[in-house]
Order: structure tokens, then sequence, then C-alpha cells
């Protein structure tokens, strides 16, 4: 039994999941919708953006990123509840690799996220963002999303195993939301006091949006600082980064289920 | 050695300052069922969990199935199924998806994961059930489940942890009558468990474990008798001399008597309960005492407890 035909299995039975309870994922697309529709709408109105540009083309990006980096508290839960019921330790106690339970929490949440991603690209297209860049530059700022959202799951994994308690789940739900406020994802750092906007700034969900907003070819909302001419790299460095940090982390908790 | 499926030699396991496992030994020749029974904190699931290869000992050494769990762990877990507390089955999905799951994750093709599903689900009466999701599963049924799915690859070696705790006599009826089974097929089944009588009924043997080690092991009639057999208890009315009629039944029956006062309630342990309690009217009734109640019953887990420990505390 390889480790990737195990961690396949373990992602077939989430993607099982999604057809024997269709509402979950389609509660979380309407959620990421909804923040679209508020923010966008809503908000949109009252919201300049700073080297001008219309409010919803500059918007759509930065919820693009926003909802993977929320990926974490999905990823986190999962890890938790499958811990805490004793499903980890059953799968623990079989014949697999020791990394099958974490890539097949990767694969369900990477096509979940891609889906995600599919849907509220579709729905920016209809409220009228548009896609100004070429298909190349395109392509590149759907990967880079879906980089950052890769990078988060490790993350989700860590924080899953580690902190496996119902409490540790619904702080990970709250905590994102600051981490989300303070980014460019909704608007420009350039409208902050100038100490939160350079932490903002610095926010790897920042550089993300950015860059995405950058290959989309819509307003970045960026007129000085690093993100002017930096932010494809930031976007690719920081969830390598993070990647860099939290594998071997995670590789550690669950090492140390064994304790 | 040879015929012993499953050793345990001086298992060491400590969280922080609480030894979890404190020398802890144990052999259990294949095919049989031994009962690992203890209180809560007793250190038997961390045992199980050492044997069942998912946490590092600090000492000693094991092995299950010929093979040691610290050094050969994948080959352990081809050769043991483990059935934890929790009901650690996948509750938005079937059973039969379940089982088909854990099937393919244990290396079987689709196909033959489909076909072992499909056995599991009939051997343990499921079949009705196998396209429900198992949160709507009833306890028992969900226990079951649980129980198929640590038997995928048929273990030489079937851990079951508690795996009653918390249900319904009849879906603990049920459990039980599976266990019988999976054991009839020759699997060797370590099975922890809080209640004598639990253990009483299903165990070939019994190994009584506190504090981390094994205080007293061995079949289930000597283990008894260790702790000195049946339990009869007579209620006496308030207008009857306590003490006098304790005394003067203690010499009917041979045993001396356990007095509580404020239950008025006299106990004798006894040797086989049935002959006690005809000797016990008897002497009743020349005492010409209607008792308020008279009950015959087993040694609870607690007096096999007192009754152990004071004995190692004594050795």
């Amino acid at each position: 039994m390889t480790t990737l035909r195990a961690g396949w299995v373990i992602t077939q039975r989430d993607l099982a999941h999604w057809v024997r309870q269709p509402w979950a994922p389609i509660f979380g697309l309407l959620f990421s919708i909804m923040l679209l529709l508020v923010f966008g709408f809503l908000f949109g109105g009252a919201i300049s953006v700073p080297g001008g540009g219309d409010y919803i083309t500059f918007l759509l990006p930065g919820m693009l990123a926003l909802s993977m980096m929320f990926g974490v508290e999905t990823t986190a839960t999962a890890m938790a509840n499958d811990a805490r019921k004793g499903i980890t330790d059953r799968f623990r106690s079989m014949p697999i690799g020791s990394a099958s339970v974490a890539l097949g929490r990767v694969g369900a949440d990477m096509a979940n996220s891609a889906v995600e991603l599919l849907v509220l690209i579709l729905g920016g297209l209809l409220i009228g963002w548009r896609i100004s860049g070429d298909p190349a530059s395109a392509a590149l700022a759907v990967l880079l999303l879906l980089l950052l959202r890769f990078a988060v799951l490790w993350i989700g994994i860590f924080l899953g195993l580690t902190f496996r308690g119902e409490g540790a789940t619904v702080a990970v739900q709250v905590l994102v939301w600051p981490i989300g406020f303070l980014s460019t994802a909704i608007v420009s750092a350039e409208t902050m006091p100038g100490w939160l906007g350079a932490l903002a700034a610095w926010n790897p969900l920042s550089a993300t949006a950015s860059a995405a907003r950058q290959l989309f070819g819509n307003p970045t909302g960026v007129t000085e600082g690093p993100l002017v001419d930096g932010a494809v790299w930031l976007a690719v460095g920081w969830p390598l980064l993070l990647t860099a940090v939290f594998v071997p982390l995670s590789a550690r908790a669950y090492r140390r289920l064994r304790h | 050695m040879t015929n012993h499926t499953l050793t345990a030699d001086g298992l060491r396991k400590r969280y922080g300052d609480v030894p979890a496992l404190d020398g802890f030994d144990l052999s259990v020749p294949a095919g049989v069922i031994h009962g690992l029974l203890g209180p809560n904190g007793a250190g038997k699931t961390t045992a199980v969990m050492a044997l069942a290869t998912l946490i590092d000992l600090d000492g000693g050494s094991a092995s299950v199935a010929g093979f040691d769990v610290r050094t050969q762990a994948r080959q352990v877990r081809r050769r043991i199924g483990l059935v934890g507390q929790h009901a650690a089955v996948d509750e938005i999905l079937g059973g039969r998806q379940n089982l088909v799951m854990f099937g393919r994750l244990y290396g079987l093709n689709s196909a033959d994961a489909r076909v072992r599903a499909d056995q599991l689900l009939d051997t343990f009466d499921l079949t009705d059930a196998a396209d429900r999701a198992v949160s709507t599963y009833s306890g028992g049924m969900r226990r079951r489940l649980d129980i198929a799915a640590g038997l995928i690859l048929t273990p030489a070696v079937l851990f079951l942890d508690e795996p009653t705790t918390g249900l319904d006599p009849r879906a603990r009826n049920e459990v039980w009558t599976a266990v019988r089974e999976i054991s009839g097929r020759g699997t060797t089944v370590l099975l922890t468990t809080q209640y004598l009588d639990e253990a009483d009924q299903l165990a070939d043997r019994i190994s009584v474990m506190n504090h981390g080690r094994i205080i007293a092991s061995g079949p289930p009639d000597a283990l008894k008798r260790q702790v000195g057999g049946d339990r009869v208890s007579v209620t006496v009315p308030l207008r009857e001399p306590l003490a006098s009629i304790a005394q003067r039944m203690s010499v009917a029956v041979g045993a001396p008597p356990a007095i509580d006062t404020d239950t008025r309630t006299i106990t004798f342990e006894v040797g086989t309960g049935v002959v006690a309690i005809a000797e016990i009217v008897r002497a009743l009734d020349e005492l010409g005492v209607t008792p308020e109640d008279l009950m015959l019953r087993r040694p609870t887990l607690d007096e096999v407890f007192l009754t152990l420990t004071d004995k190692e505390v004594a050795r």
C-alpha cells in the first residue's frame, strides 16, 4: 500500500461527504458569495481605490485570496474532529504510510478549494468583474491562489493535530477574521493608518491578493511599498515559507500523537 | 513462548509524573479471549495503544503475532484490528462505504474491498442498514460496524477497548455475541473492560490491572475464588437484634459476617451461593426472623480490587 494510494482513498472519503451532505460545501460557497455581495455592493460604494479603478474589480481577487485563507479553518476542524473521534487512531493502526492521513486531507481540501475558486470566479464575472490580463497571467493568478490555500492547509493540519478540543476549533474560526481584515484583501493598505498599513502590506494574504490583481489586470490599490513590484514574488515566497515551516511542524504534531 | 500470540514484558510509559504503565507484563496464547480488567485510570487503554503500535514506550518489549511492536510496527499493523473507545467510523458515510474505505486502506482493491464489506455487513447483521448514514445507527449498530472495520483482514489479534461502555443491555449482548463469533474463527481477542461481569462472560482468562501493572491473572473461576466467591446479603427488619442474628447465622454459614448497620444488612462471602442460600434461609427460619431482603450476588469489581490490592500490599 503506497502512501499516495492510501492518501487518495482518504481523499475520496471526503469527496463522498459532498455527495452525502451537499449542503455543507454549498453553504460554505454561499457564505463566500454573501461576503462578496456585502463588500461589493453594501460597503463598496463608500470605498475608493487608491490609484483609481472600479471597487468590484479591485475586490474580487481579494475575495478569492480571502476564501483561500479561510480554508485554514476547514482543514483544522476536519483534522481535529478525526483525531477526537478516534478515526485518526484507526488510520494510525493500519498498515499505511504515516503521511497518508495528511495527504488525504490535502487532496480533499485542494479539490474543495478549486471548486470554490471556480464558483467565485464565475460569480464575479456575473456581477461585472473582468479579467483584463492575458490568459497565461490569469492562469498564474489562479495557481498563486491555490498555492496560498496549499500553504494554509499545512497550518490547518498543524493546528488541528495540536489543538484537538472543540474550543480550539472555534478559536481558529474567530482568529482568521482579524488576520483576513488586516490585509489588502478588502481595502487598500494605503487607506489605513501608517503602521497598520505597513503591517497589512506584509500580510501573506496581501501578497497573494495584490499579485492576483496584477495578473488579472485589475486595479491593485498599490502605489508604493514592496507590493508595487514584488507582489508576485511575495505571493510565491510567502506560501513556500509557510509550507516549509508548517510541513515539519505538522509531521512533528503527527508523531507527537505517539506520546 | 511460541504459541503466545501476544506478549508484553515490563512495559513502561509515563505521562508527566504519572506512570500509566509501570512494569506491565502479559502473555496471551493464540485463539483465546483475554480480559484486561481494571478501573478507570488503571492503564488499560495505554496498554492497548502500546500493543497496537500507536504510542512510544519508555521501556520494556512487546510482540504481537510474532513481530516486535517497537521495531516492526508495519508487520504488526497488518495483523491486528483496533477497536478503540470511540466508535471510530465516519458518521456521514454509510456502513458499506466505511468498510470499503477501510478495506482499501488495508490494501484490498475496490472489488475485493466491496466483497469483504458485504461479508462483514452480513456477519454483523448490518446488511439492511448498509447504505444509511452511520449517524442514523443505534449505539449497538455503530459498535458492530466499528468492530467489523477491525476485522477486514481477519486479524491475528483484535484489540477491543471497552467495547460495551455506554451501551444498553441489548446492544451489549449483541457485541458479546459478535466477540464470541470472532474468537470462534480463531482470532485472539484482547478485551479491556471495567465490568467483572463482562470479563466473566467473555474471557477465557482475566488479568486484573491497577496502577499500570497486572496484579492478578487467571481463569475467571480461579480469580473469583481468589476474591472469595459469591456474596449473600440479608437485610434484617428494624426491630430485630442485628448483631446477635449475624453471630448465629455466621455459625450456620461458616463465614464471618460483614455488618452494615445503616442499611441493616449482613453480608457473607460464600463458596457456592445456591448452597449457602439454603442454609441461610434455614438459619433465619430457626431464628424466627423474616428478612426484608435476601440477595445473592457476584463480587463487585470494587470488592475484587479491594481484595486483590490488599493481598498485594500484604505481600
